[in-house]
């Protein structure tokens, strides 16, 4: 490999990390919220799938990417209350219901979403951050997705209404002990399908940002999967949003090395490449969990269990 | 047992008729997608026939979900035992090509070897360092997808695949045959004889009942002195075992060689499966008849009716939701519901005492 394409290579990644971390960065801040309730939601592979469906359509229909992202909220928050709901009934165990709603969403996206595999949606503007730079790689690479800011925007905001807020306490307080907020007189079950809801919504951002950004088009291989790693990330973040960010930047670069070797060149092994993403977060949850013992921040709740 | 057996039966029907408005909604009468449905499944020799080829696997990939599940795991990652079981079948057969039956077996032996070494790393993964089972399998199937697709359009490829990466045919002498010249092939059998296996075992045997024991209370488990790890991953490795089986089966009896076709979700529809059967080996055989039908349909909805392939998923969804949903409701008091529904007797002052509760004799 010579210096240039190892530059290449570089940027790529680089620019890979940004573009396919977007995604990455709202779900796992969905599945954030939803954990500090004290509830997983498996389900968001499914949300996801489905608000990016829903998001291409709606972009499709009206014209406007943006409405599509209205779109693409509206139903990952549908789909993620609906997981909210069931999971308040008696006897009925969340990580179930997840895998219920991962199939039910996906299969939801593929039937109604099959008249959208053809046509071209309208696409988000990129932001161009690349114009200083002569080269033409580098200026590719920093093609951004304009929801990228906001998910970092909004990774700030949610890590500042989980301090300092008192919605933000009360959420922290389902999420660690249900008996102190019933005796309260909260609803946890209430609580609980607020945030679950919300952050199906912060997740149909991160499928609006699959279909209406890169790889822009909708297909039913869209998501292999990237909802169940934003579980994975959530504990690597330590259920902090900020660290959120690092995550999906870092799982990000892992995705876009495949498609960036192919891109200098190198078709060998592309499948295997793909998987990288995979093991990667088996190795951090490999070096982050220790049998009975509790990761720092982890909620309560959810290691009762 | 009745009562048991009544509650998803109701759920699968509710269901059906979730389904019902939903393709009302794209267009379709629900009437005739519902005759559709039991045409395509049910209604005539040949769709039988289809219904019971796609049960096999799918009564192998419920017992990947309902083994660790007696053990106390929810393992979801299914599919990637089963691409991999036919991967290694595929993988050894050129080498007993001439092996006949014995060959057969040994193909198959190396399908169940491999998928019970994949779903015991899930339980491995979850007693060594505490990592959720249910994504780590989950996770491990991607990459065994993955694993599977470098396989086949690089190293194990059959030159002579052109449009679709294969790997070289099973000889003639390896094919699993029809039972009796029909279109259904022996891997029926096995996964029957499979499920009634794992129903005698957890039934029967020592090693089943600990498993058990086990899954119910892993505190009682370890006072007992059981070995919780070792029957955890027993558990996992029969479910893998069965799974790869499926694969095995898949690529001998159908496929005739390992190819994308095979990545069919068979292993995700095991779940729904075993969750419907409520993780009982023998109720998976009649659920796994069902589901099988539902999938046997699914092209027939497509092309009378025109409804996308998918609609099937959504139906199999609708069912999967209702099904667990329809737990909330197992201890309800029917009688005093619809009692005071109907303004009989004045709605109960409170809430039923739990099961748990110590009951209160006369």
């Amino acid at each position: 490999m010579t210096a240039d394409q190892l530059l290449t290579l570089v940027v790529a990644v680089l620019g890979g990390a940004l573009r396919v971390g977007a995604p990455f960065l709202f779900v796992s801040l969905g599945e954030c919220l939803t954990e500090k309730s004290g509830r997983i939601n498996l389900g968001l592979e499914g949300v996801l799938v489905l608000s990016a469906m829903a998001a291409f359509g709606g972009a499709y229909a009206s014209g406007s990417p943006w409405i599509g992202v209205a779109a693409g909220m509206l139903a990952g928050g549908l789909l993620a209350s609906l997981h909210g709901v069931l999971c308040s009934l008696p006897r009925v165990n969340d990580v179930a219901t997840g895998i219920a709603l991962m199939l039910l969403g996906t299969g939801l996206a593929f039937d109604l979403g099959k008249p959208l595999i053809q046509p071209q949606a309208p696409q988000l503007p990129a932001l161009a951050l690349g114009g200083w730079s002569a080269s033409p790689a580098v200026q590719a690479a920093l093609q951004l997705n304009p929801l990228l800011p906001l998910g970092v925007l909004l990774a700030l905001a949610l890590g500042w209404l989980l301090r300092a807020t008192r919605i933000g306490l009360l959420v922290r307080m389902a999420g660690d002990s249900a008996d102190a907020t019933r005796a309260l007189g909260y609803s946890v079950a209430g609580l609980r399908i607020g945030a679950t809801t919300a952050g199906g919504m912060v997740a149909g951002l991160g499928g609006a940002c699959l279909t209406l950004f890169y790889p822009g088009s909708w297909n039913e291989g869209i998501s292999s999967g990237q909802g169940l790693i934003a579980v994975a990330l959530v504990i690597f973040a330590r259920w902090s949003p900020l660290r959120c960010v690092g995550a999906a930047l870092l799982f990000g670069g892992a995705g876009a090395l495949g498609p960036a070797l192919q891109s200098v060149g190198i078709g060998w092994g592309y499948h295997l490449f793909n998987v990288v993403p995979y093991l990667l977060t088996l190795a951090i949850l490999v070096a982050s969990c220790r049998p009975g013992r509790l990761a720092a921040g982890s909620p309560g709740e959810l290691s009762a269990r | 047992m009745l009562r048991n057996l009544l509650l998803p039966v109701a759920a699968v029907g509710a269901a059906l008729l979730l389904f019902g408005v939903f393709v009302a909604g794209q267009g379709a009468s629900p009437v005739e997608v519902w005759a559709t449905l039991f045409k395509g499944a049910f209604g005539s020799g040949f769709a039988w026939q289809n219904t019971l080829q796609r049960a096999a696997p799918l009564m192998l990939t419920a017992l990947c979900v309902a083994l660790p599940a007696r053990a106390g795991l929810v393992v979801i990652g299914g599919e990637g035992a089963l691409v991999l079981g036919g991967l290694a079948c595929a993988g050894l057969a050129p080498a007993l090509a001439g092996a006949g039956l014995a060959g057969t077996v040994l193909v198959c032996l190396a399908g169940a070897a491999a998928g019970a070494a994949w779903v015991a790393l899930a339980g491995w993964l979850r007693q060594w360092r505490g990592i959720n089972e249910t994504i780590s399998s989950l996770l491990l199937a991607y990459v065994a997808i993955g694993l599977f697709k470098h396989l086949v359009e690089g190293p194990l490829r059959d030159p002579a695949s052109l449009n679709k990466p294969s790997t070289p045919a099973l000889a003639e002498g390896l094919r699993i045959g029809g039972i009796a010249g029909s279109d259904v092939h022996w891997g029926l059998a096995l996964g029957v004889a499979a499920c009634v296996a794992a129903a005698l075992w957890l039934r029967w045997t020592p090693s089943g009942f600990s498993v058990r024991v086990v899954g119910g209370n892993l505190r009682a488990a370890q006072l007992v002195g059981l070995p919780a790890t070792r029957l955890i991953l027993l558990a996992c490795a029969l479910g893998g075992a069965a799974a790869g089986l499926a694969g095995a089966v898949e690529v001998a009896a159908v496929h005739t060689a390992a190819n994308a076709s095979l990545i069919a979700g068979y292993g995700y529809a095991g779940i729904l499966v075993a969750f419907m059967a409520r993780q009982h080996p023998l109720a998976i055989v009649p659920v796994a008849i069902l589901f099988g039908g539902f999938g046997a349909a699914g092209s027939l909805l497509q092309r009378r009716l025109g409804l996308p392939d998918a609609s099937v998923l959504v139906l199999q969804g609708m069912a999967f939701v209702l099904i667990l949903a329809s737990e909330a409701v197992r201890d309800t008091d029917w009688r005093r519901f619809f009692a005071w529904l109907f303004g009989i007797v004045p709605p109960p002052q409170q809430q039923l005492p739990a099961r748990s509760a110590p009951e209160t004799t006369p």
